[in-house]
């Protein structure tokens, strides 16, 4: 790269110039950074048709599901909803919430939005449970793993979208697969957390018992140790719920559609109704599975015996 | 030295033994054996602990079990006494010695073997019960004979079965938290009789339950033990419950086996000062049975008689009436005799030289 060496300053004149507030200039990161720019360039060229074959199921599984969200008529799937609602807590209350937030969407014209929105949502979910429970299990087995991964959850959770959102983009192109991917990065790691943490916080006593009666680790973990854990895990799935709603209108950005895109539209065109209507669909959408998730591991936890006796 | 003769006095006959340990230490640690070294060079406990920052949990342990015996392990809180029992299902591995179960050596199982010798030879109660919070009393009764692969039908039947003989009828669908400590606890031990093992290891099993409920337990486990004769290894931190229901008793201190005996030698000849404290404190009119202190032989046939496994509390209202009380045998007849004298002499404060 020739004219690389003569864009660089010498390192003994860039610290004679070197000023108090200035962080003196000790490597030249120009190879560096070009180094990844021309890598990711030759991997969409030359990998790019194989990442995309590879991430196809990811959009057979979100397209499946919004399909058949968008072909269910309306009035089922509010009365569905509004069961799950009456199922997880045996009262009037929060199937009466489910309900007028579904009214909400149905009336403000959002429901073909909300439904895709809750398809990106969904197949999110199912991918992130799919990842991220065998990986908690992992976890919770070797303290080497969890050395390993935990720095690796925080990145993804620290890490701004945008930035992973560009490479994405460049390989997948823009469309509903960066968006799902993005979505899934962000929403999968405190399920991964969750599931570590419930399974290492089991009873000891109650895992010597069974250790006692001749368990091998296969019994262990199916009969002991992930129903207890069950409560924690749901509590996991919940966040990644809200946190897969909390990244739709970045995902928008990128070609999803959904609600995301009518509060962009909303910004763009100065129609602050939009924006707030969209807003606030999103904002119905995750009552919705924050209520329904939170009342069934409450159950569970009754259930199982972990919380008091009502 | 007491080890070592022990072990030379048994070592032919491990065979008849239900579970011999010999020399088994534990080091709790990174780096065991530079603290075994120190130990073995006759260290103490507080020494080795001070220099390695290693903590000895048993120092050169041996106990032979006969089969068909209430063995039981006594000491305080940090004596070793669960350490141990954790040794004998390798829940805890030694860092040196041998255990022999059942003719089997314990610690050259592999990890296959180890499961089939948990799932078929030992069965374990503890004191935090240990039930499976989720599932149904009849289903932790059961939990055992399921990982041991018994077809449902057939292990539901031997849990209702032993549910019932635990006295615990109509409460099969009920989940342990619905339960009291006692009736917990109760499941904890049907579910360990459920295996129906010969050898049954029960650590601190009624330590959590109150008087009157661990009374009720201990006679229980007395009943079921002659019923079954299995080998029951019990370990607490009472010395009332040793002597009430161990046939043997060995008494633990900081990890090293202090006295072993019947209950009546340890009451009557305590072998230190340790023990000399809890002897002190324990009812031994309640601990010591006629007929270890009775003279022997034919005599004349007393007025008032007791059975050969009465102990002194039971005799002492008699001698309001009687000069000597007769103590008989199973078939009724007369095998010796007891007087107030005798009776008081062995209730008397242990003083070293007199007895």
């Amino acid at each position: 790269m020739p004219e690389c060496a003569e864009e660089r300053v010498p390192a003994s004149r860039a610290i004679s110039e070197m000023r108090d507030d200035v962080f003196p200039e000790l490597i030249d990161t120009k190879p560096l950074r070009r180094a990844i720019d021309d890598g990711l360039n030759w991997v969409v060229r030359n990998w790019g048709d194989g990442f995309e074959s590879a991430a196809y199921p990811l959009l057979m599984l979100l397209k499946a599901i919004e399909d058949l969200l968008i072909a269910t008529p309306w009035w089922l799937i509010m009365a569905i909803l509004v069961g799950i609602a009456w199922l997880a807590t045996r009262s009037w209350k929060l199937p009466a919430i489910v309900f007028a937030s579904l009214f909400f969407l149905g009336i403000m014209e959002l429901w073909k939005d909300a439904m895709t929105t809750m398809a990106l949502m969904i197949s999110a979910t199912i991918t992130a449970i799919v990842v991220s429970i065998p990986v908690g299990v992992w976890m919770s087995r070797s303290l080497n793993v969890r050395g390993i991964i935990t720095p690796v959850l925080d990145l993804m959770q620290t890490l701004p979208s945008f930035v992973y959102l560009i490479p994405t983009v460049m390989i997948f192109g823009p469309g509903k697969i960066p968006a799902l991917i993005a979505t899934i990065v962000y929403a999968a790691p405190p399920l991964v957390r969750l599931t570590d943490l419930g399974l290492r916080s089991v009873d000891p006593a109650v895992m010597e018992a069974s250790r006692a009666f001749g368990t091998n680790p296969r019994q262990r973990l199916f009969g002991v140790q992930i129903p207890l854990a069950l409560p924690t895990i749901l509590a996991g799935i919940n966040q990644t719920t809200m946190m897969a709603l909390a990244m739709v209108v970045i995902a928008s950005m990128i070609g999803a559609g959904v609600l995301g895109y009518q509060v962009l539209q909303g910004i763009g065109r100065l129609e602050v109704s939009r924006g707030l209507f969209a807003g606030l669909g999103i904002v119905a959408l995750a009552i919705v599975f924050d209520r329904i998730t939170q009342s069934f591991g409450k159950q569970l936890q009754g259930r199982i015996g972990l919380a008091e006796a009502r | 030295m007491n080890a070592m003769a022990q072990m030379i006095a048994s070592a032919t006959d491990t065979e008849d033994l239900a579970i011999a340990m010999r020399g088994v230490t534990k080091i709790f640690g990174d780096a065991p054996a530079e603290a075994l070294a120190l130990l073995q060079s006759g260290k103490s406990k507080a020494d080795v602990q001070a220099e390695t920052n290693h903590v000895v949990g048993l120092d050169d342990v041996s106990l032979d079990i006969a089969k068909g015996q209430i063995f039981v392990v006594m000491g305080l809180s940090g004596s070793g006494k669960s350490t141990l029992i954790r040794h004998v299902n390798r829940l805890i591995e030694p860092t040196a010695g041998e255990i022999v179960v059942n003719g089997s050596d314990v610690l050259k199982m592999s990890l296959d073997q180890l499961r089939t010798y948990r799932r078929t030879q030992v069965a374990m109660v503890f004191q935090k019960f240990g039930l499976l919070p989720h599932r149904s009393v009849i289903n932790n009764v059961a939990y055992g004979l399921e990982v041991r692969g018994v077809p449902k039908a057939e292990r539901l039947k031997e849990a209702a079965k032993w549910i019932e003989i635990v006295g615990l009828s109509g409460y099969e669908q009920s989940r342990p938290r619905q339960l009291s400590g006692g009736q917990q606890q109760r499941v904890g031990l049907a579910r360990a009789l459920a295996l129906d093992t010969e050898i049954i290891l029960m650590d601190e099993a009624f330590s959590a339950l109150d008087p009157l409920i661990r009374s009720g337990m201990q006679d229980q486990l007395i009943e079921l033990q002659k019923s079954l004769g299995k080998t029951i290894l019990f370990i607490t931190h009472d010395f009332d419950e040793a002597l009430k229901i161990g046939n043997r008793i060995a008494v633990l201190k900081d990890g090293a086996v202090q006295q072993v005996g019947a209950p009546e030698d340890i009451v009557l000849r305590p072998a230190n000062e340790h023990i000399e404290e809890f002897v002190r404190e324990v009812n031994k009119a309640r601990a010591i049975h006629v007929r270890s202190i009775m003279e022997r032989g034919e005599h004349e046939r007393c007025e008032a008689s007791v059975s050969k496994d009465a102990r002194c509390e039971d005799v002492l209202p008699l001698f309001a009436e009687h000069q000597w009380v007769g103590v008989l045998d199973d078939t009724g007849r007369q095998i010796g005799r007891v007087t107030a004298k005798q009776i008081i002499k062995a209730l008397a404060r242990y003083t070293p030289g007199i007895n």
